[in-house]
């Protein structure tokens, strides 16, 4: 038990950072910002550093229903640097009406996400899920004032627990047809065939964690709750989040259910289905949306579709090419959510509608081409670096025998790209409108925007060694 | 000499500059982009001087293993060494062609130029099939912005159907690729060129890869992009589309198509012999009635480069070394066509055919080269435009003498849109006030036209010069395809669409030929 404490740090760094900044908001008062972030945003760099240490241990605490293994580790670290971000950039948004709360639930939802991405049992999976879930209602909602972000988090809400209770049912099932809930002995049933009520259990699981990604048919929340939630809520949502209900649904799917055997024709054709569908509805939603946010909800909505075409391939390459994917989507989306909240009318609102950032490279040369670097890597059009990714997906559904998947998938990148290039002509192309949009950024905040889009410009080319050494460390885990 | 990364180099200088002028007013801008593109030809032109003709296959061959999964391997054969020099030398004229009349953000127009030239040289250069994708496709980015900034009036649909058409065929590509790389087990080009593909695949593969190159090239009926692309770009985004993008075209074919997929080019011979033969005639046909200069000059692009494409597939020397030299001369005589254009839509502002007439009188020098370019084009003995036409005819013959026939329409279709074109706007009265006022070419414009003008009778004189470094390239890819050869049977295969109609004298004269081709 000592041993399983001492290999489980980030975790409780997590859970005591969290309660102490909890506390300090209870006691200090609204007033005392700074300090809670302070709190929060150490908390975030000691549980990464923890993790860090832990790196290269392969260990299963807690009679096994937690992994301490480099693929949760490669999570956890995704996961807490998007929240680190979220937490940095949420104070010059809020202004007043920041509080103590942010900070906190952020870090209890990091906690709640690292435990899904390491979670090897269904019962630590589901509570990994809800304390993440319960903490993003409260922050959907969290400018109580405003009838958007009140409606955003009730929809996320009403619509989570209905997802959740779908998972719920189908751990119920997995559970009742094949005697445990811990994911090797469910692997172990499943070797056995597959009958009806495992299937069921593989659906219905499957169905809960792909509202969690939003991928299609379970995606009507997300353009709502993008659209209504703070904007640095909408970053956080668009980035950890995405990360740890991925790698939950990669783990389940390759550890409880097998890479290979009978199980994989079960899930495989469900994996492609959602991947179809959230890569054609992502990108024909999309057009003719007018406010960025949700343009980027439907963006998000399409690139899980890609991710998900790696991971249809079941193979080690495509867990791979995932790892990479969510790597390369969660600075691209960061940067893109940090431009939007760069811009900012005469009287100091949001500038969220896109035809408002007509003529924008005149005025601002450097954050226009910033956010062109984005759009364009998210087409993936080469040399930019979001190319890669979607390569490295394409490729293991190739290599995996899903040529039809691969070409239906870029085919329809090419839908997906007329709206990415519409927001650049919107930019590049059109006049300057009357209202004047200001940078009202930080300078801590151009920076990080900067350094993303230097390393989505031809830079990050160099650094693929490295990456494709990573994930392949990440993803040998599971196979 | 042997040390120097030349052709790294030669992407590195342009890059480097490109960045510069991002953050500099527009008049530094300007000599920036002239200064590194001029450094750049010099460097093409030592690439040229120091090609070891008769020497190895790949010349001046630099690898690094910077990527991991995929290479930084550059080199280039005579094909590609001259392409990369008609890129070199084309630049320094489309950055003076656009001195004075890009007056808006500079700095952003000649980093795009100077972005595009990397990916050009890039293209030509690359050795690696990923990093011959990633240059391939870049190209979409500088090009969108370059004609939806600068362009005409309806820039913004043009640079739209410019992307998402190119994209289009670009993507299969690349699942083609992947596949290729899986069979192969590598990503570099000069392997892949000698691997033989299993025949099945070769025709899935070719698909492919003829959905991006054809959408590139342009071939009939994929083509419809190039007019608008053309008449909204700027004209020096014109000069640069028409001689050197559509080349990724016809380079591709050369490079990839070929040598890669013998049995599959084999199979589908008749199918780029039938395009081809459409594409002459409809859109020779097509530019005859246009009222506009630069769609005229946009619908004989397709029709040359129809021509290129028919030359390609006749599988022999003549045919393919003549499709060559129709790149190379294209390359020179469109992007001074272009710029014929451009230099009268500087001064009026329109590119109407009938806003003009009577050139001749009041700016003879610009009637005089009008008439060179004009005269290459249409491939007048001694100009560059003949060499390349014949050659690549007398190859055509040689495989389907019905497509030659054909293709042959098309000169004379040419010299038909082309004189009809230099009519009305250089002959005839000079009547309209504001043509009169028109001065003659100014010292930059005459800059611009003398070397286009030096090259195109260069060529058309002494064309050993370009044919030398070449031919044994050429003499590769056919060595390579003449196994496949004879299945092609490209008699009956590209005789047959049109066989219904003919006399039968022809059908005797091509079955009596037949016996010829080896």
């Amino acid at each position: 038990m000592t041993a399983d404490l001492a290999l489980v740090w980030p975790e409780l760094i997590l859970t005591i950072g969290g309660l102490i900044t909890l506390m300090l908001g209870a006691f200090a008062g609204d007033r005392q910002v700074g300090l809670y972030q302070l709190a929060a945003l150490l908390t975030l760099a000691a549980a990464a550093v923890a993790v860090a240490a832990l790196f290269g241990t392969q260990a299963s605490v807690f009679s096994g229903t937690l992994a301490v293994d480099g693929f949760g580790g490669f999570a956890k670290l995704l996961i807490y640097a998007a929240s680190f971000v979220c937490i940095a950039i949420a104070p010059r948004y809020f202004g007043d009406a920041m509080r103590a709360e942010y900070s906190a639930l952020i870090v209890f939802a990091a906690l709640g996400m690292g435990i899904m991405a390491s979670s090897r049992d269904l019962m630590t999976l589901y509570v990994g899920l809800e304390l993440n879930s319960l903490a993003s209602y409260v922050l959907a909602s969290f400018m109580r004032g405003d009838d958007r972000s009140s409606e955003a988090g009730l929809k996320y809400f009403v619509l989570g627990a209905l997802a959740s209770g779908i998972l719920l049912f189908g751990i119920s099932l997995l559970y009742g047809f094949s005697g445990t809930t811990d994911f090797a002995g469910v692997a172990t049933a499943m070797a056995g065939g597959v009958n009806i009520g495992l299937l069921f259990g593989i659906v219905f699981v499957v169905a809960g964690l792909a509202f969690k990604i939003s991928a299609v048919p379970f995606h009507m929340w997300t353009p709502d709750v993008y659209e209504g939630a703070p904007t640095p809520v909408t970053t956080f949502f668009a980035s950890a989040p995405k990360v740890a209900a991925m790698m939950l649904l990669t783990r389940v799917l390759i550890d409880a259910m097998g890479p290979a055997g009978p199980a994989l024709a079960a899930w495989q054709q469900i994996i492609i289905f959602l991947s179809l569908a959230s890569i054609i509805l992502g990108a024909v939603g999309a057009i003719g949306q007018k406010n960025i946010k949700r343009l980027l909800a439907y963006s998000s909505i399409n690139n899980v579709g890609f991710m998900l075409i790696g991971l249809a391939a079941g193979t080690q390459q495509g867990v791979e090419a995932v790892l990479t994917y969510l790597l390369v989507y969660v600075v691209t989306t960061i940067g893109a959510f940090l431009f939007v909240m760069q811009l900012r009318d005469a009287d100091g609102r949001m500038v969220e509608s896109i035809p408002a950032y007509a003529g924008l490279s005149k005025r601002q040369p450097g954050l226009a081409a910033a956010m062109a670097v984005f759009l364009f890597s998210l087409a993936a059009i080469p040399p930019l670096f979001g190319f890669w990714p979607k390569y490295l997906v394409f490729e293991a559904a190739v290599n995996a025998g899903l040529v039809p998947l691969a070409v239906a998938g870029v085919v329809v990148s090419v839908i997906g790209a007329f709206y990415y290039i519409a927001i650049i002509k919107t930019m590049y192309f059109d006049e300057e409108p009357e209202t004047v949009i200001r940078n009202g950024g930080s300078r801590v905040e151009g920076a990080v925007i900067g350094v993303s889009a230097l390393w989505l410009s031809v830079i990050g080319y160099l650094f693929i060694p490295m990456l494709a050494a990573t994930a392949a460390s990440a993803a040998s885990v599971l196979f | 000499m042997s040390g120097l990364p030349i052709l790294s180099l030669m992407l590195a200088i342009p890059a480097i500059a490109a960045i510069a002028c991002l953050f500099v007013e527009a008049k530094p801008a300007r000599m920036i982009a002239l200064g590194a593109t001029l450094v750049d030809f010099a460097l093409g032109i030592m690439l040229w001087a120091n090609f070891d003709i008769g020497g190895a296959q790949w010349q001046f061959v630099e690898r690094a293993d910077l990527f991991g999964r995929f290479q930084w391997a550059l080199g280039v054969d005579g094909v590609a060494m001259m392409l990369i020099v008609l890129s070199t030398f084309l630049m320094p004229l489309c950055i003076l062609a656009s001195w004075e009349s890009i007056k808006q953000r500079v700095g952003l127009y000649m980093a795009m130029f100077l972005v595009m030239e990397v990916i050009m040289i890039g293209v030509f250069a690359a050795q690696d099939l990923l990093l011959f994708y990633i240059f391939f496709e870049g190209v979409l980015i500088p090009m969108y912005l370059i004609i939806g900034i600068w362009g005409g009036q309806n820039r913004i649909y043009a640079a739209f159907k410019f992307f998402l058409y190119t994209l289009l065929g670009s993507v299969l590509m690349l699942v083609a690729m992947i596949a290729m790389i899986r069979e192969a087990g590598t990503t570099e080009i000069p392997v892949l060129l000698n691997y033989n593909f299993p025949p099945e695949m070769q025709t899935w593969l070719w698909l492919a890869f003829f959905a991006s190159m054809a959408v590139k090239m342009p071939m009939w009926p994929v083509h419809t992009w190039l007019p608008d692309a053309h008449v909204q770009a700027p004209t020096a985004g014109s000069m640069i589309l028409a001689g050197v993008l559509l080349k990724m075209g016809s380079y591709g074919f050369l490079r990839f198509m070929m040598p890669m997929f013998p049995d599959a080019s084999a199979q589908f011979m008749w199918l780029v012999f039938a395009l081809s033969m459409v594409a002459v005639v409809y859109t020779s046909l097509v530019a005859l009635v246009q009222s506009d200069m630069k769609k005229l000059i946009a619908y004989s692009s397709v029709a040359h480069m129809a021509i290129v494409t028919a030359g390609l597939y006749a599988f022999n020397q003549q045919g393919i070394e003549g499709a060559l030299i129709i790149m190379l001369s294209h390359g020179v005589v469109s992007a001074a066509l272009f710029f014929c254009v451009g230099v009268i839509y500087d001064r009026l502002h329109t590119r109407e055919i009938s806003r003009y007439g009577g050139l001749a009188v009041n700016m003879p020098a610009y009637a005089l080269f009008f008439m060179l370019f004009t005269m290459a084009s249409i491939g007048l003995p001694g100009t560059s435009g003949f060499v390349g036409e014949f050659l690549s005819l007398a190859g055509i013959y040689e495989a389907s003498s019905w497509a030659a026939f054909v293709c042959t329409t098309g000169i004379i279709l040419g010299a038909a849109y082309m004189l009809y074109l230099y009519r009305r706007v250089v002959f005839g009265e000079l009547t309209k006030d504001d043509v009169k006022a028109m001065p003659d070419l100014n010292p930059r414009e005459w800059a611009i036209f003398v070397p286009l003008a030096a090259v195109a009778v260069w060529m058309g004189v002494y064309p050993e010069s370009f044919l030398a470094p070449m031919r044994g390239d050429v003499t590769t890819v056919v060595a390579r395809l003449a196994p496949a050869k004879p299945a092609g049977d490209a008699h009956l295969a590209a005789g047959k669409p049109k066989a219904a109609a003919p006399a039968h004298g022809n059908a005797k004269g091509e079955a009596h030929h037949a016996g010829g081709v080896q």
